[in-house]
């Protein structure tokens, strides 16, 4: 973090004039523009391919069309890549290779066996981890220190959890015993694009199933890198199917008749659509949908650590998280305090290239997005909220957005109802307890919920009351593959990680 | 001397604690095994049902507060209450045509039922949610929550066994329930419903209703406060209730008409009736001085 460099030149510090509140009289580091980075960009070969083809049945394979795609670097707009466009006759194909494969092999293999080939995936993962951090961050925009410390490492470490359980399935449910379903068919967002497919497909295959994945249309390329992983670890042909394309594509995918279970990642818009597809059809369905997580500050809470909490809540990724902590709840009487530390901390963030490892807020993944963030915050803006941009300056090419705060916002204002998925905070106040519980679940969505207060008590009664199903206190964006997440209400069902997560992916017997 | 003349009973349906009609006043006929009228049963009404949620969502956060040894022993009572009013129930039961024996065996497997889920409402906590060790220094644990409001779809078959157990896994965990009675044999729900007032379970925590499937279901599927669907339907209900329930991302637990359900077999019940309709909470704190 550019923090911990700063700490380093405390002399510097100069300490404001104190004013009426004491919280408000604390030291603060000044830094303006004392001096410069350096650039520190990340040099690693990625070992990147001219063009990428489907992963199916074990074999890199041309499309049947014939046709390909470009794929970006959102920092510089410069292609990277052509990928191919799977039709739904190359999702059949992966389908029927999926349930070869689980009828021959992978549905017959002991878990014991099973579990080794996805040990090998989790070893081979962390063997290449500095090349897949360099291709998610050049493919996604992403901050290098963001791929290379989170992303690909808890990629690796789904996989070392989920291989663990493949002969301990008997302990998944108690009282019953589990079955694989069969094929599993996946659809996953650009937002996280490695990290999501080990989501997916670490429980499917501890579980026994086989998996048609589709990763999202702008970040292909770790998607397709991950079959020369699969290849490496000699996984059974037809195990894992990588088709790779638009929407089209994720129909067909989610669609397809062999497909005993989805599993979606995505907008909520997408997820009901998805489900209204096959409400004709026995498919088990897992969603993870969207998010307006409230990131709720007590008078009580350290504020310092509060506020680094609500920059990792919301800047975190460029804000392209669907439990991004989007709307701040501020007890009124810390309030104008949080903002301001808040509005300092902003100053500071290091926006740039994603390559550059003192870079805290990268590129927006595409143009598209960055063309709905923009639209959603002149809608702030018209609606009567005030914003605060950071004056950091943008580079010239590529799609970025400015880390920004919109205070005085009402519940009625868009910017506080709809997801952005963006660098974009909205800040609301609140006097009592209930009315922060009142205003955090006045949404349809219910993913996840931050809060921050020194009061233990407090602190359960709020992951109570909150409807979420993640509630970080005193902690923001966390994850591991031992703990469930997924969403209450219109965030969807089903959760991903932990025994709840896995059970998720089996049938009852 | 005269005869005395019987009082027959006028069927009301069991909604927010109190005995209500239809707010439509429209009432269907119902005839005994032998062809011969017996009462008019309510033929609720899309707003009948609505009003229900409602009742359901008032009652729905203090009946999710009370303690998993609460919620067990008010089960508890509510199973010997139709123990102690077995003969009534049983009578209820032939009413639609059953055998005297098959009645019988209905009604004790009915109070077996909530006697089990009754011991369910402070240990399947225990095995549902759990600590996790996750690798950074956080404590970090999973419990479950009620999913909300369940609507409940009985069967035509077995109208007293498969509606309570369709409803006593959605109130073990704390959920409220509005359910539709068997078209056909829709007079044990309202027996039902005089046993449940007199079983301390609060007054809109369960909520029976009598009336047309058809008209009902889309209701059901739509209605926004309604969390989650439980129960039997067949596949053109199913495609309906899936295709309006994607509005509001309902949760759906649907069994199947074309199959057979042995209501009475242990299968019937269990861990996995309640996991189907709660919701997993994962909390997050660091460990620290």
């Amino acid at each position: 973090m550019a923090a911990k460099t700063h700490k380093r030149q405390n002399s510097r510090a100069t300490a404001r004039p104190s004013v009426a509140q004491p919280r408000k009289s604390s030291r603060e580091l000044i830094f303006g523009d004392l001096w410069e980075f350096d650039p520190a960009p990340e040099t690693a070969d990625p070992k990147l391919k001219p063009r990428y083809d489907l992963f199916i049945n074990g074999e890199f394979t041309a499309p049947k069309s014939g046709k390909y795609f470009p794929t970006i670097n959102p920092a510089t707009e410069q292609k990277i890549a052509d990928i191919a466009l799977a039709s739904p006759a190359d999702v059949d194909t992966a389908y029927q290779a999926a349930q070869r494969a689980f009828d021959s092999v992978w549905g017959k293999m002991p878990g014991r066996e099973r579990g080794k080939y996805i040990y090998r995936i989790a070893r081979l993962l962390q063997d290449h981890a500095r090349e897949f951090a360099i291709a998610e961050t050049m493919n996604g925009g992403k901050p290098i220190k963001e791929s290379r410390d989170f992303d690909v490492p808890m990629a690796a470490a789904h996989f070392f959890y989920h291989a663990g359980w493949a002969d301990k399935l008997e302990y998944v449910a108690p009282g019953r015993s589990v079955k694989p379903l069969g094929v599993v068919g996946q659809v996953i967002p650009w937002n996280f694009p490695l990290l999501m497919m080990a989501w997916k497909i670490a429980p499917a295959l501890a579980m026994g199933n086989c998996v048609v994945i589709k990763p999202a249309e702008t970040t292909s390329i770790t998607a397709l890198k991950f079959g020369e992983i699969l290849q490496e670890a000699g996984l059974p042909p037809g195990v894992v199917n990588i088709v790779s394309g638009a929407g089209e594509t994720g129909a067909a995918v989610m669609n397809h008749p062999l497909a005993a279970k989805v599993a979606f990642t995505g907008s909520t818009e997408v997820g009901k659509i998805i489900m209204r597809s096959l409400a004709g059809t026995d498919k088990k369905m897992t969603m993870e949908l969207g998010g307006k997580a409230a990131n709720i500050v007590f008078d009580d809470a350290p504020l310092d650590q509060a506020v680094e909490g609500i920059v990792n809540g919301i800047f975190f990724n460029q804000g392209h998280v669907c439990c991004a902590g989007s709307r701040l709840l501020v007890q009124e009487g810390v309030a104008e305090a949080v903002l301001a530390k808040l509005k300092n901390r902003i100053k500071v963030l290091r926006v740039g290239d994603p390559l550059d490892k003192n870079t805290d807020v990268g590129a927006i993944n595409s143009k598209e997005q960055l063309g709905k963030i923009r639209e959603l915050v002149d809608s702030g803006v018209k609606e009567g909220a005030e914003l605060y941009q950071s004056p950091c300056r943008l580079p010239a090419k590529g799609f970025f957005f400015k880390p920004s705060v919109f205070s005085n916002v009402t519940m009625s204002h868009r910017i506080a109802r709809e997801e952005i998925f963006g660098p974009v905070l909205s800040v609301l106040t609140f006097r009592t307890v209930d009315e922060a519980i009142e205003k955090a679940n006045n949404t349809p969505y219910g993913l996840s919920a931050g809060v921050w207060t020194d009061k233990g008590s407090r602190i359960l009664k709020m992951s109570v009351e909150l409807k979420a199903g993640v509630v970080w206190a005193n902690t923001y964006n966390k994850f591991d593959p031992t703990s469930p997440f997924g969403g209450y209400k219109e965030s969807g069902f089903g959760r991903e990680g932990g025994r709840q997560g896995l059970l998720d992916y089996g049938k009852l017997i | 001397m005269n005869p005395r003349l019987p009082i027959t009973k006028t069927p009301k349906c069991y909604v927010g604690g109190a005995f209500i009609r239809s707010e439509s006043g429209r009432v269907t006929p119902l005839h005994d095994a032998s062809g011969a009228f017996f009462a008019n049963i309510p033929q609720c009404t899309r707003k009948d049902l609505r009003n229900a949620v409602e009742a359901a969502a008032k009652s729905g956060s203090g009946w999710a507060k009370r303690s998993a040894y609460n919620r067990g022993q008010i089960i508890y009572r509510l199973a010997e209450m139709i123990e102690a009013r077995s003969a009534e129930m049983i009578e209820a039961l032939q009413v639609g045509g059953q055998p005297s024996a098959r009645a019988k065996t209905e009604v004790a497997a009915t109070v077996d039922r909530l006697i089990h889920y009754a011991g369910w409402t402070d240990k399947y906590e225990q095995l549902l949610g759990n600590v996790n060790p996750v690798s950074s220094p956080h404590f970090n644990f999973t419990v479950t929550e009620p999913t909300g409001i369940v609507g409940v779809l009985a069967p035509e078959d077995a109208p007293l066994l498969a509606l309570v157990s369709l409803i006593a896994p959605a109130i073990t965990s704390g959920n409220t329930v509005v359910a539709l009675a068997s078209t056909s044999q829709p007079y044990p729900s309202i027996a039902l419903g005089e046993m449940l007032a007199t079983s301390d379970l609060p007054g809109g925590v369960v909520n029976l209703l009598t009336g047309f499937r058809a008209e009902l279901l889309p209701t059901f599927a739509t209605h926004a406060h309604i969390r989650a669907i439980s129960g039997v339907a067949n596949a053109d209900e199913r495609k309906a209730i899936k295709l309006a329930a994607a509005d509001s991302v309902k949760r759906v637990h649907l069994l199947k008409t074309e199959e057979t359900h042995d209501w009475f077999a242990d299968s019937a019940q269990g861990l996995y009736e309640i996991r189907d309709l709660v919701e997993f909470k994962t909390t997050w704190h660091p460990i620290g001085a």
